[in-house]
């Protein structure tokens, strides 16, 4: 197996006097999860489209599992959810799901399957016209899975699901990476992709700012954990005085380190005994370091 | 590749039923042809030709106009829409090429218009028989009237793809698509007219016009049909136009639009970004 089911090299694209992708470099090997962070207009949609062949770079070169973008070995290779996924009203979603089964070269007996899979088994004979918006992007998440992809670009899987929705969602997902399938997700819904992805890639102003496992992000960025500590009434604040925290209110002080200095300070508040009655570690999030990189002056 | 294009042409045909589009066609075209037939059926004797024939003749008028209607109808906002919706972004995304997808939705809407022409024309020519008037040469007539209809309805529909994929939007495509009706059905046979007065049955009536003329495909539908039978010729009036031309030229005009139409629509659907 090949260590690179994608590979996107310094690519850039120019509309008109507006640079939407700035030298973007990514690599997303088979089996790995990678969320695709950003702001509004960052250029995650296009740098998917890019990959595509939908739309063309300006500079840079893309391999799909060494196929360039847009060519059929590139096109088979590849799945896709778009940002906001549109059916024809008039057919059913087993049509549907059939004419992408026949596009693809997949035998139409894995369209029922495909379907249970997704939870539209009942729906599977009403017109798209009267789904929901969740039940469209199942549809979508169904036509990911068909054809065993080596590559599943998705864009905002989770926009307007459920939370059951987008917890079922992300089995999906995950069972896809288990398959060796590589995995881009553009997202902005940060909790969720902390959790469910290996490695995160931030993108601000067309430039990539960002792009490593979340501990390694944590450690660079160099943000604080912070622990927050609950005493007795009468001791607050001598432990506040003790541990150099602050005060929060009547029982409760904060206190904020380097990652590296956590195991030090658990040591000392345990040596302040009795006054101490709980504490909480909470390592810097996912929305923080988001803030933090896409804040950051991109070298 | 003829899997894939089976399998658009398939959604699509299916979508133009489920539209009613398939049935608010072929009612058009019944109602329009036997309307005609049967106002038109008054002045039979006068002629000296069956009552079909004059039916043929007037219907050639209607197949000018309503042919390139319909087909505009049905594919000015093919891709248009599509991408307006984001549902070309998707199919693209799949091993299908966009000539594939051209000719998947052409085979079904052409298909769409073709059940509409035989049912319209047949319906009127049945009609027809039964009031007792159609000879052999007449049922000829109208299986050309029928055969070049729906050729007339394959060119605007590639047409019809090309503008939908030069506009941005659906509203614009139906824009573009009722501009360009008015163009080939109306204005330019209004310009030639006004070029003949003012030339005043110079070299341009005599040589440039039936050329010109012919070139328009809505005209040459026109032509083909009146040309190739006298007594049609005679019915309508017009056999002085066709007779300044070889009988190719009007087959040759239609046949060719519907490449050309092709390798436009294909053009522009290429510069598409969905
Ligand atoms: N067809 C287009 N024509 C012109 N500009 C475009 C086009 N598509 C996108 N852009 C511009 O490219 C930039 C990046 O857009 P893109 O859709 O990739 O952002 P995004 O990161 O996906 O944003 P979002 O989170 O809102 O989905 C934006 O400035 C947008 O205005
Ligand atoms: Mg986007």
């Amino acid at each position: 197996m090949r260590d690179d089911a994608l590979r996107i090299e310094g690519v850039s694209k120019q509309r008109g006097a507006l640079a939407v992708l700035s030298d973007v470099s990514l690599v997303v090997r088979p089996g790995e999860r990678v969320a695709l962070l950003g702001h509004n207009g960052a250029g995650k949609s296009t740098l998917m489209k890019i990959v595509l062949g939908l739309v063309r770079a300006s500079g840079g070169t893309i391999a799909v599992m060494g196929a360039a973008p847009g060519t059929v070995a590139a096109r088979r290779a590849t799945a896709y959810l778009p940002e906001a996924v549109a059916f024809h009203k008039a057919l059913t979603g087993r049509e549907q799901l059939t004419l992408f089964a026949k596009l693809s070269g997949v035998s139409r007996t894995v369209v029922a399957a495909l379907l249970e899979r997704v939870g539209l088994t009942d729906a599977a004979d009403r017109r798209l016209g009267t789904y929901s918006k969740g039940m469209r992007q199942r549809l979508g998440m169904a036509q990911v899975l068909l054809g065993k992809p080596s590559v599943a670009l998705l864009d905002e899987p989770t926009s307007g699901l459920d939370p059951a929705s987008r917890h079922e969602l992300y089995a999906i997902i995950d069972e896809l990476a288990a398959a060796g399938t590589a995995v881009l997700i553009a997202s902005h819904a940060l909790t969720e992709v902390e959790a469910r992805t290996e490695r995160i890639a931030i993108m601000k102003d067309g430039r990539l700012v960002a792009d490593d496992t979340l501990a390694n992000l944590s450690a660079r960025a160099g943000l604080p954990t912070r622990i927050r500590i609950t005493a007795t009434d009468a001791e607050a604040d001598r432990v506040a005085e003790a541990l150099g925290g602050t005060r929060i209110n009547g029982r409760t002080v904060d206190l904020l380190c380097q990652t590296s200095g956590k195991l030090d300070r658990v040591k000392r508040i345990m040596s302040l005994g009795d006054a101490v009655t709980d504490f909480d570690i909470s390592p810097p999030k996912l929305e923080d370091l988001y803030r933090h990189y896409s804040s950051e002056k991109p070298q | 590749m003829i899997g894939r294009i089976l399998a658009v042409a398939g959604t699509e045909f299916r979508i133009a039923l489920r539209n009613r589009w398939v049935l608010m066609a072929t009612l058009i075209m019944v109602l329009f042809a036997l309307a005609l037939t049967l106002a038109g059926s008054a002045p039979t004797g006068a002629l000296g030709v069956d009552m079909l024939t004059i039916a043929v003749a007037s219907m050639t008028t209607l197949s000018v106009y309503l042919s390139p209607l319909l087909a505009l109808m049905i594919s000015f906002d093919s891709i248009a829409g599509e991408a307006e919706r984001g549902g070309l972004a998707l199919i693209l995304s799949y091993p299908v090429s966009r000539a594939e997808i051209l000719l998947g939705k052409f085979t079904a809407h052409l298909a769409a218009l073709a059940i509409a022409m035989v049912i319209g024309f047949g319906a009127a020519g049945l009609v027809t028989a039964l009031l007792g008037g159609a000879g052999q040469a007449s049922l000829i007539a109208l299986l050309r009237l029928v055969l070049t209809s729906i050729l007339l309805g394959a060119v605007f529909l590639a047409l019809g793809y090309a503008l939908s994929a030069m506009s941005g939007s659906s509203t614009a495509a139906a824009g573009l698509s009722a501009g360009a009706w008015l163009v080939f059905v109306v204005l330019f046979d209004l310009g030639l007219l006004g070029a003949i007065v003012l030339d005043g049955g110079g070299v341009f009536t005599q040589h440039v016009f039936p050329w010109l003329m012919t070139a328009n495909p809505a005209d040459a539908l026109r032509l083909w049909n009146i040309g190739a039978a006298d007594s049609v010729a005679v019915a309508s009036g017009l056999s002085g136009a066709t007779s300044a031309l070889p009988a190719w030229a009007a087959p040759a005009s239609l046949l060719l639009w519907l490449p050309l139409g092709f390798i436009l629509a294909r053009l522009s659907f290429g510069r598409v970004e969905p």
